[in-house]
């Protein structure tokens, strides 16, 4: 028999603004099983509806991959977000607050940092953006 | 319709009871901007207890929907949202700045009254 996987990745896929709430209510759902009290899995939830827009905004298409992480004893969640999008031209505008390309808030990428422990984001011209972040647990 | 809109007196009550994508929050705002003019509404309660999340596109569209309908000469009172979620939003930067909120339904109620002349429900 196979020893049980840690870390099992659950992935969804954004091509609609249905899968939005479906990835955050799969996020929400980890987060909660994990452990996180009710506040952190809202921040979690919340984050990962950012992200899923974004994609769907930007991208038109991507998927969010949720995987429970550990490091130095501490457990948290990791969600990756990633597209095969245009890419972001300049990601430190982008990470300013108030700026958008697509007229809405412009509030994404910031709010988003606010709301998680570790934030990361590659993106290429013409290839794509990985965003992906860390909320830890304690 | 996800979000059933009840009339009461010179007043419009949504109750969104389950998670809301963004294309039904948009046909939410047109549904009440709509019935503002067609049951010449005083004022529109949106009942958010329910929600569990209110991220930017959430947050942004009720306050389109507060100035739409302000445009259309009514009140709109945002009411009952959670604890966990005003955390997330003041954690994130959101606000719902220019609009009103209340505890819930009774109080979103009872703000609108006072502004009216005619009492809810008769």
């Amino acid at each position: 028999m196979k020893p049980l996987e840690l870390a099992e990745e659950t992935l969804v896929v954004i091509e609609s603004d249905a899968d939005i709430v479906a990835a955050r209510m799969r996020g929400r759902a980890l987060a909660s099983q994990m452990g996180f009290p009710p506040t952190l899995a809202t921040l979690v939830a919340t984050a990962i509806s950012e992200l899923a827009r974004n994609i769907l905004l930007y991208a038109g298409r991507g998927e969010v991959v949720l995987t429970p992480v550990e490091r130095g004893g501490r457990r948290g969640l990791a969600v990756m977000a990633r597209d095969e999008g245009p890419g972001i031209p300049d990601i430190a505008r982008a990470m300013e607050d108030g700026y958008s390309t697509s007229g809405r808030l412009g509030l994404g990428l910031p709010g988003v940092r606010r709301l998680v422990d570790e934030f990361e984001i590659t993106s290429h011209l013409g290839q794509g953006t990985t965003v992906t972040v860390k909320k830890w647990l304690g | 319709m996800q979000v059933p809109i009840l009339k009461q007196g010179p007043f419009l009550i949504a109750t969104i009871q389950s998670a809301l994508t963004d294309a039904d929050i948009v046909e939410l705002r047109d549904a009440l901007v709509d019935q503002v003019g067609r049951y010449r509404a005083r004022g529109v309660i949106i009942d958010v207890t329910s929600l569990d999340v209110l991220d930017s596109f959430a947050t942004g569209t009720l306050r389109d929907v507060a100035q739409m309908v302000r445009l259309r000469g009514a009140e709109t009172v945002i009411v009952g949202i959670q604890p966990d979620v005003a955390f997330a939003m003041v954690h994130m930067g959101l606000s719902l700045e220019g609009v009103t909120t209340t505890l819930d339904l009774e109080e979103g109620l009872a703000y609108l009254t006072r502004g009216s002349k005619v009492a809810p429900g008769r």
